[in-house]
């Protein structure tokens, strides 16, 4: 086990390093950051003179190493525009990220797991029919568009729910939530579904909830406490291992609902090539995501010692 | 005796009779096109969007870059509009149906050359790995965890504004960051063929790497390929959607629907230009629906057991 985790750790090493260094590399192209921290009347000479302060006429690798010696002290940096470390900036707006994924994942989950189960129960009736094309719908949506249309439809007419933002603390901040958490969520589903539905079929074939049934249990018992129960491990499994994805459809939703996380921080960084927070941002997430991923292979691993291999 | 012999000649003669064979030929395929009838509708509609795609000039009369200011923002049909404008004009007075349909050409273009590319990186890199194994698939797989560890969407958004927003670029950049769905799979499937004895034979007669690779594997690869690449069409052309969507994808005045929704953000404040929005949402939405249960009937056709699996 300790070999495994061990390994493990340092693929998560490698990978958040060939992330990082991807991020820096575009970063570092996106513009002259001497363009961006000077206003455009500034002299020649004064810019090449700042260049040289700043260490921006040296070596792309030698900067890189002087990025990664104060990344990892969580150093990334002050943001060229507010002039704040980039760092805080990140984790300042980590909590609306948070919020919203679990709020997605959690409308996700309810959705997901009583129609896989139904689905793989009633295979080929109507339910499964519905519910594959709830899957292919969902998996056909384009998810800015369904939260443009909320905005739309909800918020901006009916008004009956925030169009955008993040609201105050309270009762406003859950209202604010809403729309954002129903898109996640409808981005989240169908895999979810899907899992649970090919987990839930391969379970009802198996010998111990046959077992279950000769023991006279109630179909209900034996789908719940016998089939659903060894169908999570896989479908949490999976779902651990996609919080890349999850995190992705993050993003696209902060940035139609002006959601201020790290996905909307990232996004417009981006654009104001502001790099050390970018760069900040992305880290943080690769970092997170990867943990993520890390943690649940240990525990898949910690359950079933064939994984470790 | 005679006449059983010539009863069963009879039912024998009739059974395999040309035009009992013709109906079950005719019943297997209206049984086979009747089970797999979301991939029938989803084709033809499929080749719908393709004639729109390609006939769009020829379909409309306004071209989709120029408008008229004073027919701006008629409505479409259903809300009183004139046939001359069936879907309407836009805020500056373009006709929103020929820019729908020009739109066609934008999306599936963008989604069949960026998972052309994409499909061509995963696949070599794929075969390399499982094929030679070693520090090779190392170097590879690390590659693909790391692509794979990040969203996607992020890492595309940067590379566009390093690039400049432009066709060539998101082509590029959905095709760069979408390989490695096809890496992995190709990967474990190469590795289970590479152990088989016709692999061995060909070893030991002495055909090349290359040749093994390229006519005694890949062959066996096509089919998972053809699924996988048919639902990632679907997928590349939402992500364009959306990279047009924040204005880093295709550049107006080109008409793609996910810049189409960004315009239309700024008639949503009435109940009246609710099309607006709509009608590039559901060309999207659409055309991603009925690739993806083209892909379902494919995997169904060509694959099985993958089907077990999802």
């Amino acid at each position: 086990m300790g070999a495994y985790v061990m390994h493990r750790v340092i693929q998560m090493l490698i990978a958040v390093f060939g992330i990082s260094v991807i991020v820096f590399i575009i970063t570092n192209m996106i513009g002259d950051p001497v363009n961006v921290l000077l206003p455009p009347e500034t002299p020649y000479e004064q810019r090449e003179i700042f260049r040289e302060e700043m260490g921006f006429n040296r070596p792309l690798y030698i900067q890189y190493a002087d990025f990664l010696s104060s990344a990892v002290r969580g150093d990334f940096g002050n943001s060229f525009r507010t002039e704040r470390s980039a760092l805080s900036l990140v984790m300042e707006r980590m909590p609306a990220t948070l919020l919203l994924t679990v709020a997605g994942t959690i409308l996700a989950t309810v959705i997901a797991i009583p129609m896989g189960i139904l689905s793989a129960y009633k295979r080929y009736t109507i339910w499964d029919n519905l519910s594959t094309l709830f899957v292919v719908a969902g998996q056909a949506m384009p998810i800015f568009w369904l939260g443009l249309m909320l905005i739309i439809v909800f918020g901006v007419n009916l008004k009956w729910l925030p169009p955008s933002g993040y609201g105050e603390m309270g009762i406003d901040r859950l209202k604010h939530l809403i729309l954002p958490t129903v898109v996640l969520g409808v981005f989240l589903a169908p895999v979810t579904e899907r899992l649970v539905r090919s987990g839930m079929l391969d379970a009802l074939t198996q010998d111990y909830v046959r077992t279950a049934r000769a023991k006279g249990l109630s179909e209900r018992v034996v789908l719940s406490r016998h089939a659903f129960r060894n169908t999570m491990i896989p479908v949490i499994t999976v779902l651990g291992l996609q919080f890349g994805q999850l995190l992705g459809g993050a993003v696209i939703t902060e940035s139609v609902f002006a959601w201020p996380g790290v996905g909307l921080l990232a996004i417009d960084s981006i654009r104001n090539a502001d790099f050390p927070v970018t760069q900040a941002a992305v880290v943080t997430l690769a970092i997170i995501i990867s943990l993520v991923n890390l943690s649940v292979d240990i525990l898949v691993g910690f359950i079933d010692p064939r994984l470790r291999q | 005796m005679a006449s059983v012999g010539s009863a069963t000649q009879d039912s024998v003669n009739s059974a395999f009779s040309q035009q009992r064979l013709r109906q079950r030929t005719l019943r297997s395929v209206l049984q086979a096109a009747w089970k797999l009838r979301m991939s029938v509708i989803g084709g033809v509609i499929l080749l719908i969007l393709v004639f729109i795609a390609a006939a769009a000039p020829i379909l409309s009369p306004y071209t989709p870059e120029e408008g008229r200011t004073v027919d701006r923002l008629q409505p479409p049909i259903w809300q009183g509009g004139s046939w001359s404008h069936p879907l309407g004009t836009d805020g500056i007075g373009r006709d929103y149906a020929t820019r729908l349909m020009y739109g066609t050409r934008i999306a599936l273009a963008v989604g069949l050359l960026a998972t052309l590319l994409s499909g061509a990186i995963g696949i070599a890199l794929g075969v390399m790995a499982g094929f030679f194994g070693g520090r090779i698939d190392a170097i590879i797989s690390t590659l693909v965890n790391v692509m794979m560890t990040f969203p996607f969407i992020l890492l595309a958004l940067a590379v566009i504004s390093v690039l400049g927003a432009s066709f060539t670029n998101v082509v590029l950049v959905l095709g760069i960051g979408a390989w490695p769905i096809y890496t992995r799979v190709v990967k474990f499937e190469v590795e289970r063929i590479k152990s088989l004895d016709y692999i061995h034979a060909g070893r030991v007669l002495g055909v090349s790497n290359l040749r093994l690779m390229a006519r005694h594997i890949m062959p066996n690869l096509v089919n998972a390929i053809i699924v996988i690449g048919t639902v990632q069409v679907a997928r590349l052309i939402i992500s364009e959607a959306f990279l047009s969507f924040l204005g880093l994808g295709i550049q107006p005045p080109t008409p793609s629907w996910g810049y189409m929704l960004q315009e239309s953000q700024a008639f949503m404040f009435s109940w009246s230009d609710i099309w607006l929005p709509t009608l590039p949402g559901l060309a999207i939405f659409i055309t991603a629906l009925s690739i993806n249960f083209v892909g379902d009937g494919l995997r169904d056709l060509m694959d099985p057991h993958q089907r077990a699996s999802l």
